[in-house]
């Protein structure tokens, strides 16, 4: 690569220099290098596990490198503190929230560096700092709001201004649109832009190419824990961008073409293999959250629900795989599911790759080896004891097959990288005898080769005649993979579109709920 | 550092590249884990052994005299031996129970009316089966009282916290006072030999006693449910670590939604695990009703349960980590008899203390130590 | 690991430099006494203010005044009784002493193996055969028995007399065969001295508990005095702290038992039936010394100043002298055989 330090003439925010870091024998960072000019929005790429998050901790002072050096507006930081991290003004926003859902917007924003009057918290003073600070930036969030009646983009932005009350001129965003809904996403931009013309510099971790393209000026590609390419954004196109990630060419989903109908479903009319019918399902609360749905899969079909996250997508899939009571009617293959369990109705041929990999579709503790029977354990039996001979052997067949990595059977879930984690469901879920397939936000904080690898398994089980409802906050990817798209809103389909009449401009008001339709 | 911790992910999120995980060696991740399960109970013990130390001298007498004699009178000559084997008998039943309990993610608090209810089961079946029925025969009715009894007062936390939510250390912390005295009512005014606060001697199936057979073991209440004991662990660890059952009941405790999607009945779990709990601390009763005194006495599991809890958690779950804990403790309570001339009670019961606060501490602690243990290392 | 290895080798490091230590005077072997007594409490007794520590005094002064060596051991659970009494005996005392009737079983069996050495039991519990005959305790365990009816039946004429409303009230811990004793002396007592007088008896419990729970006693005893009780007679351990508080509150009076409880509520204790377990413990010890221990039951009543009631300067202003002077009449019947006191219902 070429040396960065000779274009640039004004002292770069950030210069990361030959960072190693390894913990035990895992290198995460193996010389990684990182410049970021002042006041830019500088996009930091790279598969999972290709060491962005660690050099970013690095950078924030979780960590200390094993050797390496590092400098901020030119000063020497080597080895810092998470606290002289914020003092210097670097502040890290995390994929992950952290965020206490009890108290309000201003008074998460304070937490740790809190106005008081005498002993108390002084929350007037609070509210006011957190307004200003909005109206500053534009991150507009109600501050008196309790955090957990926000929604996730909402919440995303308390905890960048949580950041920016710290005193942040440096921040790092790691992951920040996996969450959010296209309009969000825009709104984001708007914001970080804002920052930026500021004097701000923001370092952007992501996986979405075309976010990269839409608004970074600087990209730098990391690549097993090496820096291995740095670009000025301009000029530069999604694949050549890839190609550096993965050291190969790709098939991308924001440019593969729908593939057109298949064969199955051109043979006439064919049954539906997943009838849902006036499904409703109400929150603990007692509130209405999935509202008369009505749908059926055709073998051979995959539907598509985009929308904003939070509009009843989870609850629809929960009910559908029995993990929560609702009224109304589910038929596969004609079979009423309603009266059956969850284990049932996987032995009817329901599969489920759950939306949430950490809670629901793994035991993190559990070996790879027992979590790819996970759901299906009663069918790994001898007696009352489990079968750990045909346990291992399926194990093995699917880290082959799946080429999940590293090929170890017996390492906890918790060790393997994400996308590593939703190979294992996906292996365990396709590779269950199924009809229908149920896919919850299948590729989400997966790496892009992985994406590319799931997308073509989903693909795949189409063609195979099977039927799959597929549930995206990502619009690319429902249009890229359906055959007919639905929009979710306020617990409703407000919209069903064959896909050639689906596009972010046609879907996009129906996910805002600006318009409604049968 | 050459060995590796399999939290890295936890905290480095994305952090182990495939290639380079795929390196790490297994000796060295289970050496790993093997320390790490040992080192923090060897602190904790190491750390209670000092503040005794400091205690006794605080007592003006000299530690090594009062250590010596804690172990002269335990393992020390076959009677101590004995005694603390059978202390520790009945702290495996409460600390299996307690284990099985944190292991489907619930505190069972109520071991020791278990155990109580456990042992007044079976002695009224002792009371009721006429005399000169022969051991083997008797052994199976036995079991299957004290456990039924134990199994009931386990189910009814259970079956609350399944179908009504009642959160279980409640309704256990209860059951203790409801049973105990119920049990204690029962005894007193209607079973007990007068004068006295226990039932009339069970006529037949009483256990033979470890000095039965090693006649040095002379005195000492060691008895054949230490083979109960010992098959009670093995059958823990079968059904926890080899069951599709103890796969379920796993997945509850750690990610109970996990559980859920995998088609578990997190309820059923939730009762059938207590009931066993419950049922395993019953046929603790057996140590002292079928083994030591062939009576039901008002008040002989007092402590057992705390105690048993102890245990769980120093043994981390793990039968045999309860076993090593068992003896721990049946090593210190008997010890403290032992040095009751130079020290006060009181001086064991702060040890025992100790090395409960210690581990039960150590668990989170630890980890942040060895994160920062590994930070210092490397710089 | 290495940091947590390094606190290992410290830690280390520290206790077994500690174990050198050897503070001055520490645990001096014994010598030039005469005998060694060793002492088993129950369960939690000591600092009881009444039986365990009552034991306890007979036993220290027994080693200020008789030279010998004393051992005391607390047990921590029901299977340390018989351990800690194995303990003593097997280090060859000459003495072992159990307080509290629930060593009965754990006594019998031991001066069964022990036979050289010998052995006392605080309230012993005697058994009987089916046909109603004694089962003497063996040959070298002496039962030191205490006839509490006889000290009650004494409070009881006494709470009678000073009561003056032809009602007295009795608090009992748990409702058991040795707590009706009292309870029996003492109605015999009060009927003695006034035939028409109403007894208002009540227990705090059918188990062990109800000797713990003074909020019961406290109950108990408010409610008696409000139906015109004057007096309350309590036999209930540290429920009884409950019927001073009661009597303190509505200034009436209250009697103790086991020991002199006139500390517990000054003015509102009008008398205490005493126990003498430190007299018992002492005597026992002294036989040894002198060699004239017998082992068998001991009944220590009012002839032997076993039991008896509380008057001296504390109280003598609450006790009028012709009280006094009727209570010491009958207790002199009592010694003589005159009058028998019942000890069962």
């Amino acid at each position: 690569m070429a040396d960065p330090s000779a274009s640039t003439a004004p002292t770069p925010a950030i210069r990361l220099r030959d960072i190693v870091k390894s913990f035990g024998p895992v290198q995460a960072n193996r010389g990684a290098e990182l410049e970021v000019a002042r006041g830019e929005i500088h996009a930091l790429v790279g598969e999972n596990g290709a060491g962005k998050s660690t050099l970013m901790r690095v950078l924030a002072g979780m960590y200390a490198p094993n050797s390496g050096q590092m400098a901020v507006n030119g000063r020497d930081v080597t080895g810092w503190s998470t606290a002289d991290a914020i003092a210097a003004g670097v502040g890290m926003v995390h994929q992950h929230f952290m965020l206490v859902p009890t108290l309000t917007v201003a008074e998460n924003v304070v937490l740790g560096s809190e106005l008081t009057r005498g002993p108390v918290l002084d929350r007037a003073a609070a509210e006011r700092a957190v307004r200003e600070l909005s109206e500053r930036t534009g991150l507009v969030v109600p501050p008196h709001a309790l955090v957990r009646e926000l929604s996730v983009g909402q919440a995303q932005r308390v905890e960048i201004l949580k950041t920016l009350y710290r005193g942040a001129k440096i921040l790092v965003l790691d992951e920040p649109t996996a969450v959010l809904s296209p309009p969000e996403v825009q709104e984001l931009w708007t914001v970080l832009r804002a920052l930026r013309d500021q004097g701000d510099t923001i370092v952007l971790i992501t996986h979405k190419l075309d976010e990269v393209i839409d608004i970074s000026e600087t990209i730098t590609v990391m690549r097993a824990g090496r820096t291995v390419a740095r670009m000025p954004t301009a000029g530069t196109t999604p694949q050549a961008i890839a190609r550096a990630m993965v050291g190969r060419d790709v098939a991308l989903a924001l440019d593969a073409d729908y593939a057109g109908v298949p064969a199955v479903q051109q043979l006439g009319a064919v049954p539906a293999l997943l009838e849902v019918r006036e499904l409703s399902v109400s929150s603990a609360a007692g509130h209405p959250v999935v509202r008369n749905v009505e749908f059926s899969i055709a073998p051979g079909e995959i539907l598509g629900i985009a929308g904003v996250e939070g509009n009843g997508q989870t609850e629809l899939i929960e009910a559908i795989a029995g993990l929560r009571a609702a009224t109304g009617t589910i038929a596969l293959g004609g079979r009423d599911l309603m009266p059956l369990d969850v284990r049932r109705r996987g032995d009817a041929g329901l599969s489920h790759i759950p939306e949430d990999r950490h809670e629901r579709a793994l035991v993190l503790d559990y070996s790879v080896a027992e979590n790819l029977v996970l759901g299906q354990q009663h069918r790994f039996t001898r007696g009352a004891a489990l079968d750990t001979g045909r346990i291992l052997a399926h194990a093995r067949a699917l880290i082959t097959h799946y080429d999940i990595r590293p090929p170890d059977a017996a390492l906890p879930a918790r060790a393997l990288s994400g996308g590593n984690q939703q190979k294992i469901v996906v292996a365990r879920e396709m590779s269950r005898d199924f009809k229908v397939l149920l896919a919850a936000q299948p590729t989400r904080g997966v790496d892009v080769g992985a994406i590319e690898f799931i997308h073509a398994r989903l693909r795949e089980a189409r063609d195979q005649g099977k039927a799959v409802l597929l549930v995206s906050a990502d619009l690319a990817e429902v249009l890229a993979l359906s055959d007919r798209v639905a929009v979710m809103y306020g617990g409703r389909i407000v919209a069903l579109l064959p896909r050639s009449d689906a596009s972010p401009e046609t879907l996009g008001p129906y996910m805002t709920g600006a318009e409604r339709a049968a | 550092m050459s060995t590796t911790d399999p939290t890295i992910a936890r905290v480095g999120g994305d952090t182990p590249t495939p290639a380079a995980a795929s390196a790490v060696s297994d000796r060295a991740s289970r050496r790993a884990s093997i320390e790490e399960a040992v080192l923090p109970p060897l602190v904790a013990l190491l750390l209670a052994a000092v503040v005794g130390d400091v205690l006794i001298l605080s007592f003006g007498q000299s530690p090594g005299a009062v250590y010596r004699l804690l172990v002269d009178g335990t393992w020390g000559n076959a009677y101590g031996f004995g005694q603390v084997l059978y202390k520790a008998t009945t702290l495996v039943f409460t600390g299996l129970a307690v284990a099985l309990g944190l292991r489907a993610g619930l505190f069972n608090i109520g071991a020791e009316s278990q155990l109580a209810a456990g042992g007044f089961c079976a002695a009224i079946v002792g009371l009721l089966l006429p005399v000169g029925i022969p051991s083997l025969l008797c052994l199976p009715i036995y079991i299957l009282a004290a456990a039924l009894g134990g199994g009931v007062v386990g189910a009814v936390p259970g079956v609350l916290k399944a179908r009504f939510g009642a959160h279980e250390v409640i309704v256990t912390i209860m059951l203790n006072f409801i049973v105990l005295a119920l049990l204690n009512y029962l005894t007193s005014t209607r079973l007990h030999v007068p004068d006295t606060l226990h039932t009339a001697e069970i006529g037949s199936g009483v256990l033979p006693r470890v000095s039965d057979v090693v006649p040095s073991f002379q005195g000492s209440a060691a008895n054949a449910t230490i083979l109960l004991a010992l098959l009670a662990m093995i059958a823990l660890w079968w059904f926890l670590f080899r069951t599709r059952r103890g796969f379920e009941l796993r997945a509850v405790g750690l990610q109970p939604h996990a559980a859920e999607y995998a088609g578990v009945h997190v309820g059923s779990v939730t009762w059938r695990a207590l009931s066993i709990s419950g049922a395993i601390a019953g046929i603790g009763g057996l140590n002292y009703v079928l083994g030591y005194k062939h009576y039901y006495e008002e008040g002989f599991a007092t402590g057992a349960g705390f105690l048993g809890i102890a245990v769980a958690l120093v043994g981390r779950s793990h039968p045999i980590g309860i076993g090593l804990a068992a003896l721990l403790f049946a090593t210190l309570s008997q010890g403290g008899l032992a040095v009751n001339a130079l020290v006060p009670k009181q001086m064991v019961d702060v040890l025992q203390a100790v090395v409960i606060l210690a581990v039960a501490t150590s668990v989170p602690e630890v980890r942040r130590l060895l994160r920062g243990a590994r930070r210092s290392a490397e710089r | 690991m290495r940091k947590l290895l390094l606190l290992v080798a410290a830690l280390l490091v520290a206790h077994v430099a500690l174990l050198f230590i050897h503070p001055a005077g520490a645990a001096a072997p014994p010598a030039g006494h005469t005998i060694d007594v060793g002492v088993v409490f129950d369960l939690g007794g000591r600092g009881d203010k009444s039986f365990n520590d009552g034991a306890y005094l007979g036993a220290e002064r027994a080693e200020k005044a008789l030279g010998v060596q004393v051992r005391f051991i607390e047990p921590g659970e029901g299977s340390d009784r018989e351990s800690g009494l194995r303990l003593l005996a097997a280090e060859g005392m000459d003495l072992v002493i159990g307080v509290g009737f629930i060593f009965t079983d754990d006594l019998t069996q031991l001066a069964r193996e022990y036979p050289n050495t010998k052995f006392a039991g605080v309230d012993y519990s005697v058994a009987t055969d089916p046909s109603g005959k004694v089962v003497p305790p063996p040959a070298n365990l002496a039962a030191l028995k205490f006839r509490e009816e006889q000290g009650s039946y004494l409070v009881g004429a006494l709470a009678a007399l000073v009561g003056k409303s032809k009602k007295v009230g009795f608090v009992g811990g748990m409702d058991s065969p040795l707590i009706q004793k009292f309870e029996m002396g003492y109605r015999a007592g009060v009927k003695q001295v006034c035939p028409d007088c109403i007894v208002l008896s009540q227990y705090a419990g059918v188990t062990p508990e109800a000797f713990r729970n003074p909020g019961k006693g406290k109950e108990i005893a408010l409610s008696q005095y409000q139906q015109g009780v004057n007096v309350i007679f309590h036999a209930s351990g540290s429920t009884g702290l409950g019927v001073f508080e009661a009597a303190r509150q509505t200034n009436k009076l209250a009697i103790g038992v086991d020991a002199d409880q006139y500390s517990e509520a000054p003015g509102y204790v009008l008398s205490s039936m005493v126990k003498g377990v430190d007299n018992a413990v002492y005597d026992a010890i002294r036989k040894v010394k002198d060699g004239q221990f017998r082992g068998g039951i001991y009944q220590y009543g009012l002839a032997e100043s076993g039991v008896g009631y509380v008057y001296d300067k504390n109280n003598e202003r609450l006790i009028p002298p012709v009280v006094h002077a009727r209570l010491e009449q009958l207790r002199q019947e009592i010694v003589a055989g005159r009058i028998v006191v019942p000890s069962t219902r």
